[in-house]
């Protein structure tokens, strides 16, 4: 149970407090409703490259890190398809210090050329590090617009191609700011040993007077249903076959999304699960298989992938996949099989108690959710799922009319 | 009028509560220390053997062993002890580090009875399948040609190996290592290690005395003993050497240097801490302002200082783009050297000392860590003066022992200096 305070300041932020006395560390977590989505398909990666640029000083605060490490305070940050999230954790009795860092760059950035300079390289370097200069390391450049004709969610948070981060001005960074980086287009949440009343006293002092700004009136371009089973195949300088398949499922909001999630689990979650035993333990067709769900907010993709045991062809791996899925089209899952995953469901939101930050990082999503107190109706609505809802979407997913397949093979192999 | 450009008055972090364990022990003189904290029903039990036996023609026992080791028993197949673990929503983890091998259970207090018993089957009856070591060995011959692919583990395999030469810390694990495993060396490997007179427990979480009869009935007797003799290596520091591997069509290099340094059983070991924060131990490092923030080189850079039971050493790791290695070296170089020649400002130590208690503070964040610090200062043979003395040294170091503190332990003419991509 992760308990909260909140309330709305008059330019429109939303305030959430949760008070935890048993630690003498504070944090501040801001969420900004604005990802990877909302960019234009011309400037894609611009979402990603902006988070960074929030960290080359603000109007009145030339440097953002040096002051809050002066403090003894962390900070990072994290950009999604959907969202931007920022955090700092310090000493609680520093906290001050977050609230005049934080709210300074919603008020505005220094816009500074040699930022953007600098972080276009960082960036850049990003794209290489993480996505092409790793074996597999492009797969959801590929896979995205593979899956997504119409929707944002078709190109990667890290964009598309390189041009776009290196074509980026200070121009864009300016309207990106003014359109998104605004009060009512953010949740701010304050932890950890703190009290509200003083808290809702920081708040108004430091925040409140920063303009309401534009609301944003998201209006993404949805994806029509998928028709057609659609293939790729890459061939790159790797040392394995690998398949990636992905289908279409509802997005995160939608009451199927707690099935959805334990069915990923059936499949997938350690070393009871369907797809490790059958597929890697029992036919060796495997050497690595995985299930798991985007969890994104507009419609999202169910994904299994895996690497073929040498020797496998990838007819017969795929196959075998197909085998799998049908089962749970065809039979529903047992009582035990189903109580397994709800148990484990249940033990991993218990644990994730354990963090501070990762309590006020769920407070702050499951408010852009629409209400946090969603989050302590967790457990409930996973323990809601039957076996027959298992077996229902899956029936409705595992379609090969709705499903994209990514091959990704070694060189020799294509 | 609200002054925004004035920053808020800040306080030093004063005061740093470590939570002691409290020590027992089961009725075979296995030790078990308990963090105790009562706000989760939830608790973390790891049973930590020391690596024993060390074979330079074995170099594969203690870790396939650490993997294989729920993969069946005399009663429970691995897919049954794995369909049983997973019921009661519990986690079963292994781990093998250089210096010791671990297996951690995390579970919530209900389930506790019903799978302490699993876990001890495991550690007293593994069995080791043939079938199963030939996935294991199939499937990890394939990840290593994955990761052979990678610059960055490359880089960390050849600098280990050039600091360590052929020991369990520095041996350069190929793909014929696997096909040279057999199942009676895991079961040798496995009865001479995982053995009470070996292991230490460590609980953290809600742990009363009922769960801890429940302990001490389930571990403290019939658990073979054995006569393992652990791990010893000497290390002589290495004169200056390069390995450098050329990968033609590399967008990045994966560079990685340093040498041979102390363990946290050294008096220096808190100030060399203080001096690898100031070098590139946080984000506002002097390797991170130059090579990230100011030149564009690279997506992250950072140093470290890594404490094993048997040596120590530093080390400076990055990937930075393929066109500017050459210029990316040059000024890590300068900046080891601004290091020995420069005085630190106080403006900057400053920050360091206010950034690294904080930090401290932040590390402990709940039992888990705090059990986390007891292991490190009680495998080392030390107590909490430890980080009473670390904690004063970080307040009080002088700018004139950080430059000391260089020129005795940054001696470059001893690095290693491993580059893999393009120069």
């Amino acid at each position: 149970m992760v308990d909260f305070n909140r309330f709305t300041l008059a330019n429109g932020l939303k305030v959430l407090v949760h008070e935890d006395a048993t630690t003498p560390m504070a944090v501040l977590n801001i969420l900004y409703d604005v990802g990877a989505r909302d960019e234009d398909p011309e400037k894609t990666g611009f979402a990603h490259l902006f988070e960074h640029l929030m960290f080359g000083g603000s109007v009145n605060i030339p440097n953002y890190d040096e002051p809050l490490q002066r403090v003894g305070g962390e900070n990072n940050a994290f950009t999604s398809n959907d969202i931007t999230n920022y955090y700092i954790t310090l000493p609680a009795e520093n906290i001050e210090t977050a609230f005049w860092l934080e709210s300074d760059r919603m008020l505005s950035l220094a816009f500074s050329e040699k930022s953007l300079d600098t972080q276009r390289n960082v960036v850049s370097e990003e794209f290489k590090q993480r996505y092409l200069n790793q074996p597999y390391g492009d797969v959801w450049l590929k896979l995205r617009p593979l899956a997504y004709k119409k929707h944002s969610y078709r190109w990667a948070t890290i964009g598309k191609e390189l041009s776009h981060i290196e074509n980026a001005t200070m121009d864009d960074v300016k309207a990106f700011f003014k359109k998104h980086y605004t009060p009512q287009n953010a949740i701010l949440v304050v932890g950890g040993n703190v009290k509200t009343e003083d808290v809702k006293k920081l708040a108004e002092k430091w925040f409140e007077p920063i303009p309401a700004g534009e609301k944003y009136n998201r209006d993404l371009v949805q994806e029509e249903p998928q028709t057609e089973a659609r293939q790729e195949t890459v061939k790159a300088n790797v040392p394995l076959n690998a398949i990636y398949m992905a289908f279409k499922m509802p997005g995160r909001l939608n009451q199927d999304y707690y099935a959805f999630d334990l069915l990923s689990d059936i499949l997938s979650r350690g070393q009871s699960s369907r797809l490790y035993n059958s597929l890697l333990k029992e036919q060796k067709l495997f050497s690595d298989i995985n299930a798991y769900i985007s969890s994104s907010l507009d419609p999202g993709l169910f994904i299994v992938e895996g690497k073929l045991v040498e020797g496998v062809t990838t007819e017969t791996a795929e196959k075998a996949i197909w085998a799998e899925l049908d089962k749970l089209k065809a039979e529903l899952v047992s009582d035990a099989e189903l109580t397994k995953v709800k148990n484990k469901v249940e033990s991993v939101l218990v644990f994730s108690e354990m963090s501070l930050l990762d309590k006020a990082m769920n407070l702050a999503y499951y408010e852009l959710l629409g209400d946090a107190t969603l989050l302590n109706q967790e457990t409930e609505e996973f323990l809601k799922v039957k076996a027959e809802d298992i077996k229902r979407i899956s029936n409705e997913t595992f379609q090969p009319n709705s499903s994209s397949t990514l091959y990704y093979l070694t060189e020799e192999n294509a | 009028m609200l002054n925004r450009q004035q920053a808020p008055d800040f306080k030093q972090v004063s005061t740093i509560n470590f939570i002691h364990p409290e020590k027992k022990a089961l009725d075979n003189g296995v030790p078990v220390f308990t963090i105790y904290s009562g706000e989760q029903d939830l608790v973390r039990i790891e049973f930590i053997f020391e690596n024993v036996n060390w074979k330079l023609e074995k170099p594969l026992q203690a870790i396939a062993v650490s993997a294989l080791i729920n993969n069946g028993t005399n009663k429970l197949s691995a897919k049954e002890i794995a369909e049983q673990i997973d019921f009661y929503g519990a986690f079963f983890q292994t781990e093998y580090v250089q210096d010791q091998s671990s297996v951690t259970l995390y579970t919530l207090n209900k389930h506790l009875r019903s799978v302490l018993p699993i876990v001890k089957d495991i550690l007293s009856e593994s069995q080791f399948p043939q079938h199963e070591l030939d996935i294991y060995i199939q499937n990890q011959k394939q990840k290593l040609q994955v990761n052979l692919k990678k610059n960055d583990v490359l880089s960390r395999k050849e600098f280990a190996q050039a600091l360590f030469g052929d020991t369990a810390y520095g041996v350069n694990i190929k793909a014929a290592h696997y096909d040279a495993l057999k199942r009676e060396d895991l079961v040798d490997y496995f009865k001479a290690a995982y053995a009470p007179n070996n292991c230490t427990i460590i609980v953290s979480g809600k742990f009363d005395d009922v769960s801890f009869n429940l302990l001490n009935d389930t571990f403290g007797q019939d658990w073979e003993k054995s006569n393992a003799v652990k791990n010893s290596f000497n290390f002589t520091p290495t004169k200056k050497q390069f390995v450098y591997t050329e990968k033609p069509e590399a967008l990045q290099s994966a560079i990685r240097i340093g040498q041979l340094a102390i363990n946290r059983k050294h008096e220096d070991f808190s100030g060399l801490q203080i001096l690898n924060t100031v070098l590139g131990g946080y984000f506002g490092s002097r390797l991170m302002n130059n090579i990230r923030e100011d030149k564009g080189y690279t997506y992250g850079i950072g140093s470290g200082i890594s404490s094993l039971q048997q040596a120590g050493y530093l080390f400076i790791a990055t990937e930075v783009g393929a066109d500017v290695c050459s210029a990316a070296l040059t000024e890590i170089y300068k900046e080891i050297a601004l290091l020995k020649n420069e005085l630190v400002g106080e403006e900057e130590l400053d920050l360091v000392r206010n950034y690294m208690l904080g930090s401290m503070l932040g590390s402990l964040e709940n039992v888990f860590s705090h059990a986390d610090k007891f292991k490190n200062i009680y495998f080392a043979g030390l107590d909490y003066d430890y980080y009473t003395k670390y904690i004063e040294k970080v307040k009080t170091i002088t700018a004139e022992e950080l430059l000391a503190l260089a020129n005795k332990y940054l001696t470059t003419d001893h690095f290693t200096e491993v580059v893999i991509g393009k120069k």
